[in-house]
């Protein structure tokens, strides 16, 4: 009993100066308090701030060219812009059509993917490649799954049900747009930001 | 339930020491600490997983001596350690064997628990004590093995921090942000293993934090035992030394020699081929898994065809072992006199064996059907069947005391004990 008495002297109804209920007491300690809180916060930002990418990296992951001229029709490359791989893929005829013949009802993700469009544009292909370029696919090569790199790009990988690309990870299946249509990957392959310099020229990033 | 220190300063110096610092007092005490008298060789585990802890830290800070830490170096700075290091090829291997025969002990350690209810109360706090140290033992192994650069630590990272990822499945973009902020670039990249390094270097310190409050909760609540039941009486009991110290050395040397025979015969048996492969950005190996302790939960994220989902099942097998003592609502602690759960024990035990296994396999055909049965099982085990049996099963009887589940209900038993429980 008398170790509750004394602990509760320092809420102060009648201790110090105090005025009713809150002493000045009170009032300096919930102030200091909190100027400790906000100062150790502010020592914390820079703790955390850290965490992010730093110069040298972001510097790194400056836009690239690429020459797409000695792609024939049919053929990949991969190449690598901000650590990860991409995929450019020169679409023969058949393979346009065939992503042009799907409907929306049967994709997973219905959402176009594609860094140059606003979220709201759908996964139909014409979406998912620059107007009058359909024949080139560029895409980052990374199944939107877990992060694996998806088989396709060379002759005699798997490429899937779709003819398109094929997770060895955990089994997804994109079509030659590169939009997931099986397993358990949730988003098409995304469509990085790039741009044509010229017919055989395009710049990512 | 603490015991009260029987210890007697003898010298001058002992008595100016306990009147300073008792700290000889605290290594008396856990000398005479009485344990029950019927604890079986699956209590040996404690003192095992202490040895594995000291082992992994002294070798590891040995290691760091002569491992470089750059995405460029890495890899082959520890083939360096294995060639041209002095007893390298010791003491790499002990720190790699170790890992896995760390995860061993202290599985055994938890389905003990689970099958004595070591958890039940007073013990809650000393069970989630002990699932918090197994979660930092899990993220310490992880952070490890990436720190050898081949490519499966390049792949398993690459999969396992893009697990973060899934939060723009909640609220898109978050996720992405999330992800580029834990690895400090836009994939992995050298900045990723240079923080994996220095938590690597951390944890097992905390995790030493951890184990010395987890031993402070268990000299509180004193040990369970086969029976279940509490210390009753100082003929339950044996003193910590010389009975338990000789029992406990007696395991250790056993395990040891298991662990010797991996690190001197087969070192690279739990060991992935993959990683003896440098990392590739653009090659994923043909199959990615984990290590063998993180197959169970693996399996369980692959069993489910939704990112979304996946990652929440995942999470959720984890955490569900924190809240077994509120889930099993029986009374009795011991499966011993628990026939109904016996059965669901041993079912669990071979469910999770089976999710090890098949985490290790492609995920398809037959593979995928009995990933999915055994992870019903997994959540059924937590979520309905430790909940339910508590309630509906009847127990078997159970003996008074602990002596007199050793000695019988005559022997040892005091006078006007009842001695109508069954003998076991």
């Amino acid at each position: 009993m008398a170790a509750q008495t004394s602990a509760a002297a320092p809420s102060g109804q009648t201790s110090d100066h105090g005025e009713g209920e809150h002493s000045r007491r009170d009032f300096l300690q919930i102030m200091a308090g909190g100027w400790a809180l906000v100062g150790g916060a502010t020592a914390l930002w820079p703790m955390l701030a850290q965490f992010s990418p730093d110069a040298t990296t972001v510097a790194a992951g400056v836009p690239i060219e690429v020459d797409l001229s000695p792609i024939k029709e049919g053929q990949a490359i991969t190449t690598i812009w901000r650590g990860k791989p991409i995929f450019i893929r020169h679409r023969t005829k058949d393979e346009i059509d065939k992503a042009r013949a799907v409907t929306m009802s049967e994709l997973k993700d219905p959402r176009s993917e594609n860094a140059g469009l606003t979220d709201d544009e759908d996964a139909s292909d014409k979406n998912r490649v620059k107007a009058g370029k359909e024949q080139w696919l560029v895409m980052v090569g990374i199944c939107t799954h877990l992060g694996c790199v998806p088989g396709g790009q060379v002759m005699g990988e798997k490429k899937g049900d779709f003819g398109g690309w094929f997770c060895p990870c955990h089994g997804s299946q994109y079509d030659t747009s590169g939009r997931i249509r099986k397993g358990p990957a949730p988003r098409n392959l995304e469509v990085p930001p790039y741009a044509f310099l010229s017919d055989s020229k395009i710049k990512i990033g | 339930m603490s015991h009260d220190s029987s210890y007697k300063p003898n010298s001058g110096f002992e008595r100016w020491m306990d009147e300073r610092l008792p700290i000889i007092r605290l290594g008396a005490d856990f000398a005479t600490f009485p344990t029950p008298r019927n604890l079986n060789y699956f209590w040996t585990f404690g003192g095992i997983l202490t040895f594995c802890l000291v082992v992994q830290i002294v070798t590891g800070i040995v290691l760091a001596m002569h491992y470089i830490p750059d995405a460029g170096l890495a890899f082959d700075s520890i083939e360096k350690i294995r060639r041209d290091v002095p007893f390298g090829w010791l003491i790499q291997p002990i720190h790699m064997v170790g890992a896995s025969m760390f995860f061993i002990a202290v599985y055994i350690h938890m389905f003990r628990g689970l099958y004595y209810g070591s958890y039940k109360a007073p013990r809650e706090v000393l069970w989630i004590l002990g699932m918090l140290i197994y979660a930092l033992m899990m993220a310490t192994a992880f952070f490890g093995y990436s720190l050898v650069w081949g490519n499966m630590s390049f792949w398993g990272v690459t999969v396992i921090t893009s697990l973060v990822g899934t939060l723009d499945e909640i609220i898109r973009g978050t996720g992405t942000w999330l992800l580029t902020q834990v690895l400090g670039g836009y994939s992995v990249n050298p900045a990723t293993l240079n923080r994996l390094y220095s938590l690597h270097y951390l944890l097992p310190f905390a995790i030493a934090g951890l184990v010395v409050l987890h031993i402070w909760a268990l000299h509180v609540s004193g040990n369970n035992n086969p029976t279940g039941l509490m210390v009753k009486k100082d003929s339950d009991t044996v003193p910590f030394h010389p009975y338990m110290t000789v029992k406990d050395g007696f395991a250790l040397s056993v395990f040891v020699l298991v662990f010797a025979w991996f690190v001197f015969y087969v070192p690279f048996y739990l060991a992935d081929p993959a990683n003896s492969e440098p990392a590739n950005a653009l090659k994923t190996p043909a199959e990615i898994a984990p290590e063998w302790y993180f197959r169970p939960y693996y399996a369980i994220l692959r069993s489910i065809p939704s990112k979304l989902w996946g990652v929440v099942f995942f999470a959720l097998s984890i955490v569900l072992w924190f809240f077994v003592p509120w889930l099993d609502t029986s009374r009795v602690r011991s499966a011993k006199y628990r026939p109904a759960y016996r059965w669901c024990f041993w079912l669990f035990v071979i469910s999770f064996i089976g999710l090890t296994y098949l985490g290790g396999k492609p995920p398809e055909g037959w593979y995928v059907i009995w990933s999915r049965i055994f992870m019903v099982y997994y959540f059924a085990y937590f979520i309905i069947l430790l909940p339910l049996l508590g309630l509906v099963e009847t127990p078997l009887p159970m003996p008074n005391s602990i002596t007199e589940s050793v000695l019988g209900a005559g022997g040892g038993a005091p006078a006007g004990a009842a001695a109508s429980a069954e003998k076991r």
